[in-house]
């Protein structure tokens, strides 16, 4: 189980004031649950993330794992306690390769038929990118794909993916969609998700809406779902909503 | 062969990755002196009568061989200058591995100056690994300043690797080399300075036939207060193709130069240069370290992968 009490992360404005990245958050996420985050642009989903993995630090607040305080643990300390976070936007490694990557993450050397495994589950085809480096010569989609099969390389308590979606094209996205909570889940304790996707948030078990660094809503899917494809259609002319019909 | 003892071994395995007498021909040269020799059927070593070095001899058609001429100094205030001329024949295809290991406990400076020419033969394929490596914990320099220069015939296919990883204060590297019509130059050179260690390398590569090509790849990582400066030129002189890439991790308050240069005398060559210095990116130090890895295995990770 996750816990996050009174989490604050506040950062100073060009003004002199502060910034509320994230106001007073409090959450608790049950083990075995898969937990998409959702909400607009800025408010707050990645920076929760990087707080949950240790790359940012809490102003305020204490977070806890299975009744761990780990708040003040370390990026690789969390890393081994189980800990996993795919980035929105990986980084490259000149000289690195696929392979190599995915020993890393890992933590030991894997057979090649076991990565061969981990890259046909995000639809790459293994022969073609193993011993490729993870450089600049990968498209922004391949790099995101090799990303989450570096996270299902993995046996983690938690797995966090910041928009997995991000940079891979629709088409191969469905693909990939279709396995995704069950490889997931074969992996991983708990899974959370930060994605604006429909199609994800359709796998959840519970959606929490973020904005403006505090939780909006939060509850089982069933629940939270069709309340926000409701808010979507109505606030948007261009989805058929009343002002559409109106002008139309 | 003569007698080796644990750090002549330990130079060798550094510089040649021998751990024993190298199967094939070969010429080990300690201290200015030939610890072993043994020419095959196909290639015949010869000790030069008017200056020091060797010429090897590959005979035509030779598939498959090796040949090792590794260089190993252990006496402090050693100057080992030596000149070693290869005549590939045509069609052959063999692998050199030379290298030169500086062991220096003393207070005097070490240095192996080696000047390598390569004829490379019509069709014929060369690989070549150099690798340069010091220790020793004497204050004596440890000095290298190899140069090499390569005549490629038509059609014929070198791959040159030359590799500085560590312990080297004073490197001045010369490279020149000409390539035939056909034939296909890839040059690699991999880089670690530290310290105050000092490496400058000079590439002048001309195309002068048609099709000729070459691939020019540069990496290199400059630690604590060391400096690198990187002179890449490639020439084309005929429809021919070049890419040249330098890229450099800088570290600490080292300095880095990279001039590359590319020169075109045809309008059917095509030559391209990329060059590129940075710092490890934080991201790839936070990535490596969600694998549970702390911040100084992540960057011998990213330092070893980079020079791999």
């Amino acid at each position: 189980m996750l816990e996050l009490k009174n989490i604050d992360f506040h950062v100073p404005a060009a003004n002199g004031e502060v910034n509320e990245i994230i106001d007073n958050l409090s959450l608790r996420l049950d083990t075995g649950k898969f937990t998409v985050i959702t909400g607009p642009n800025g408010g707050g989903k990645s920076t929760l993330a990087k707080l949950i993995m240790g790359i940012e630090k809490p102003t305020a607040g204490r977070i806890y794992l299975d009744g761990q305080d780990i708040t003040d643990l370390s990026i690789a300390e969390r890393a081994k306690l189980g800990i996993g976070y795919g980035f929105q936007q990986p980084p490259r490694f000149k000289g690195l390769t696929v392979r190599r990557l995915l020993s890393l993450s890992h933590g030991s050397e894997l057979p090649v038929d076991e990565c061969c495994t981990y890259l046909t589950n995000v639809g790459l085809c293994s022969a073609d990118y193993l011993n490729r480096e993870v450089d600049t010569s990968l498209s922004g989609g391949e790099v995101k794909r090799i990303e989450i099969a570096t996270l299902m390389a993995r046996n983690l308590r938690l797995a966090i993916y910041d928009e997995p979606e991000a940079g891979i094209d629709l088409w191969s996205f469905t693909m990939l969609i279709k396995s995704f909570r069950s490889i997931s889940q074969n992996r991983h304790e708990s899974t959370i998700i930060i994605s604006h996707q429909e199609r994800i948030m359709q796998l959840a078990d519970d959606i929490i809406v973020l904005a403006d660094g505090k939780i909006k809503e939060m509850g089982p899917k069933d629940e939270i779902f069709p309340r926000l494809i409701n808010q979507v259609n109505s606030g948007c002319s261009f989805r058929g909503g009343k002002e559409s019909v109106k002008n139309g | 062969m003569a007698e080796m003892n644990k750090i002549d071994r330990s130079l060798l395995e550094a510089v040649a990755d021998l751990h024993k007498v190298p199967e094939g021909a070969y010429n080990i040269r300690k201290n200015g002196e030939s610890l072993g020799r043994s020419s095959s059927a196909n290639i015949q070593i010869e000790s030069k009568t008017d200056k020091p070095g060797i010429d090897i001899r590959v005979a035509p058609g030779t598939k498959n061989e090796s040949l090792h001429i590794p260089v190993i100094l252990t006496e402090s205030g050693m100057h080992d200058m030596v000149y070693n001329d290869f005549y590939i024949g045509e069609d052959s295809d063999v692998l050199i591995v030379a290298g030169c290991g500086i062991h220096n406990c003393g207070d005097q400076t070490s240095q192996h100056d080696g000047i390598h020419t390569f004829h490379i033969g019509r069709g014929a394929r060369v690989r070549y690994v150099e690798k340069h490596y010091g220790d020793g914990d004497g204050k004596g320099g440890r000095v290298l300043n190899p140069q090499t220069v390569v005549t490629m015939e038509e059609n014929s296919h070198c791959e040159m690797e030359m590799i500085q990883i560590r312990g080297v204060d004073s490197t001045l590297r010369d490279t020149v080399a000409t390539v035939g019509a056909g034939a296909k130059l890839v040059l690699t050179e991999r880089l670690m300075t530290h310290g105050d260690q000092v490496a400058e390398s000079n590439m002048t590569v001309t195309l002068d036939g048609k099709d000729a090509v070459t691939q020019v790849i540069s990496r290199s990582i400059a630690k604590d207060d060391s400096r690198q400066v990187f002179h890449p030129c490639v020439i084309g002189n005929a429809p021919c193709r070049a890419h040249v890439q330098c890229d450099s991790i800088i570290m600490d308050h080292a300095q880095i130069s990279s001039v590359p240069e590319i020169r075109a005398n045809d309008s059917e060559a095509q030559l391209i240069h990329e060059a590129a210095i940075g710092k490890i990116n934080g991201d790839q130090i936070t990535k490596l370290m969600t694998f549970g890895m702390t911040e100084e295995e992540a960057e011998k990770v990213i330092v070893e992968g980079f020079l791999q």
